[in-house]
């Protein structure tokens, strides 16, 4: 990290960056600046906030590198056949024509000293308020065997996109009675749901179109979200199809082998036609390089989502630890609204209000048939606090799962639009 | 739904003086006097868990549904043209077609000639009301059909909301509900008259309409913020 360069150039730097602070950001001149670093549902929505209850009054400027983005929920429903790819991604037009500057480039390093973000293109961009938003990456050497050269061989298709393509191509390839594998996170991970949804994804492509298909998970964890209502779909819609190994029987115990397409479960070695692999996450890398993460992520106030380590310096959605609040895009979208409320109470001496946080979680285990999860949130001191909560029944009638389905999708309009303007 | 008495009180601590005959009458609509007059409806039409078509199509989910687009019913070509020309199943259309239903749609083939008593037609159109709540239409078309079905406490329906705070609070609305009020699955709130608005989240903080999501986000609403909300939703363009 950049804690000893810091403390050996910080005046150099910090007087360097006042000297060209002029001529890089002309444009914003005069006015407090913010810098989102990440585009999906913490930073796009923090970015379009900020700038539609300032009216200008700040300088907003959303550094994300993809062109389109494709956000990860709904992108099992692509696994499916449910959505085309083209359904889940968005651009960043409205973003920009609402006066926010949108540079599609990568962060590769932040100075919290001299407030600044360098891109890869060489440009420095400074700071009053930094926003990081940067989703997840993966822990090296999480499951043995895998790494991200592995990727086109056993896709994680975790960051959707050309992952999810990928991975689509190989279930639509595999052969006839083939063996699916999934090798499932260990907790904390983007989504809790999300391997299961893909699961049940995975299954109804294979009723469709392979029905002798078979599919292991092997899962490090004795119990998974949502279970009861993926157990009981799955013994509706796929009697006999899925086999869940969890840690009680070595689901934890895993190596791959993408050379030779083999998973290896708790010692026994089995041949796999595509092979999913789900690492262990960590907060997106530009975190851990401005020095704002403790372990694996990046610790937040409960209040604010400001970096516990840095007043000026705000983390959004998957990257942050916050307490009770799941990584997903609805958590992600909610604290984005918080925290911009906060910058710009700190910024232009707006009101602030308290925080409040909400999440709610669809998925769809076959056609139609839809379940919900969530919960209420507010901070205390420690965390962020879990107030109230709901998730679907086991049992429910088909009426009320397709109106859940239905209602996801509403969702879904409803957030991309409040995303992407 | 709730289904109780409407308070009077609240129409007069509104200005709703009711020194019209028929907002006298809605002041003391009664479903259950409403249910002894579906009686003559029943040999045709179902309602309630289970309903079914029969000779005429159930009349679960009636409010705010356009008129002639169920599934699984053969509707009269002249109900199809009004539903095609826009006609919505609200208390007032109700109103006008349970008087004499061919005056609203000349070939119905609902052999009935019409209710003539405004009181027995409110009953019966409060009956229906408590019919219409579910998953799929929050927050339910005509929330407070005829009047208002609700015992909120008038000192809570008076509380000017605070639209600044309301914008604010609106963030948590807005990932599923659209500001632009367009409707994919999850209805518009844009718009929605202030006072509907807040006696439907009371509904919800109550437990009083069932959906889970609304019931945990209106649950931890205090009145000035649901009052915030109404106003803020009230004043918002839809695009």
């Amino acid at each position: 990290m950049t804690l000893d360069r810091r403390t050996f150039l910080g005046t150099t730097a910090a007087m360097a960056t006042t000297l060209a602070a002029p001529m890089v950001l002309a444009q914003g001149a005069g006015k407090p600046r913010v810098v989102v670093i990440g585009g999906g549902a913490g930073g796009a929505t923090a970015a379009r906030y900020i700038a539609k209850d300032s009216d200008g009054a700040i300088d907003v400027t959303l550094v994300e590198p993809t062109r389109t983005y494709f956000t990860c929920f709904f992108s099992n429903l692509y696994l499916g056949g449910f959505k085309e790819i083209s359904d889940i991604g968005h651009t960043y037009g409205n973003l920009a024509a609402a006066g926010i500057n949108v540079l599609h480039d990568w962060a590769v390093d932040v100075d919290r000293d001299a407030k600044t973000v360098t891109l890869a293109s060489g440009t420095t961009l400074p700071y009053d308020k930094l926003i990081l938003s940067p989703g997840i990456d993966f822990v090296d050497g999480a499951v043995e065997g895998w790494s991200v050269e592995a990727q086109n061989a056993m896709p994680h298709a975790y960051k959707a996109g050309s992952q999810s393509e990928l991975l689509r191509a190989q279930l639509e390839a595999m052969p006839e009675g083939g063996t699916f594998a999934m090798v499932a996170p260990p907790n904390p991970y983007r989504c809790p749901p999300g391997p299961y949804e893909r699961v049940s994804m995975v299954a109804h492509f294979m009723k469709e179109n392979n029905p002798t298909a078979k599919i292991i998970v092997a899962d490090p964890k004795p119990q998974f979200s949502k279970m009861a209502l993926f157990q009981e779909g799955w013994n509706k819609h796929y009697p006999g199809v899925i086999d869940w190994i969890g840690e009680e029987f070595g689901g934890g115990n895993v190596s791959v082998d993408p050379a030779n397409m083999t998973v290896t479960i708790d010692g026994e070695e089995t041949q796999v036609d595509v092979c999913n692999v789900i690492p262990a996450q960590k907060a997106g890398r530009i975190a851990e390089m401005a020095g704002v993460t403790d372990g694996n992520w990046a610790p937040v106030n409960p209040a604010d989502m400001s970096a516990r380590s840095d007043a000026d310096v705000y983390v959004l959605g998957d990257a942050a630890e916050q307490g009770d609040m799941p990584k997903s895009g609805f958590s992600a979208n909610s604290q984005a609204k918080v925290c911009a409320n906060a910058v710009r109470g700190a910024l232009t001496g707006s009101k602030v209000f308290p925080a409040k946080y909400s999440n709610t979680c669809w998925s769809l285990i076959a056609t139609d048939d839809g379940v919900k999860v969530g919960a209420t949130y507010e901070p205390t001191e420690e965390k962020i606090a879990s107030v109230d909560s709901f998730i679907s029944e086991t049992g429910e009638d088909s009426a009320l799962r397709k109106a859940t389905y239905e209602e996801s999708e509403g969702w879904y309009t409803g957030i991309t639009t409040d995303m992407f303007g | 739904m709730t289904v109780g008495p409407r308070a009077l009180p609240f129409a007069l601590a509104a200005g709703v003086l009711p020194c019209v005959v028929t907002a006298t009458l809605a002041e003391e609509a009664d479903p259950e006097a409403g249910k002894k007059v579906f009686e003559s409806c029943s040999d045709c039409h179902e309602v309630g868990k289970g309903a079914e078509h029969g000779i005429g199509p159930h009349l679960n989910g009636l409010f705010g549904r356009r008129a002639a687009t169920q599934e699984g019913f053969a509707y009269s070509e002249s109900f199809k043209r009004a539903g095609a020309g826009g006609l919505e199943w609200h208390a007032d259309t109700l109103d006008v077609y349970l008087e004499k239903p061919t005056a609203l749609v000349s070939g119905t083939r609902m052999s009935f000639d019409g209710l003539k008593d405004p009181q027995q037609r409110l009953d019966l159109i409060a009956y229906l009301r408590g019919f219409s709540d579910n998953p799929r239409d929050i927050p339910e078309a005509d929330p407070t059909s005829q009047g208002t079905d609700h015992d909120l406490d008038p000192e809570i329906l008076a509380l000017k909301g605070d639209p600044e705070y309301g914008e604010y609070l609106s963030g948590e609305c807005v990932a599923c509900h659209q500001t632009g009020g367009a409707n994919d699955g999850i209805p518009s709130i844009v718009q929605w008259p202030e006072e509907d608005f807040v006696v439907a989240m009371h509904a919800y903080k109550n437990k009083q309409r069932n959906h889970p999501v609304m019931q945990m986000v209106a649950g931890r609403l205090s009145d000035e913020e649901i009052a915030a909300l109404a106003a803020y939703f009230g004043q918002l363009t839809k695009e």
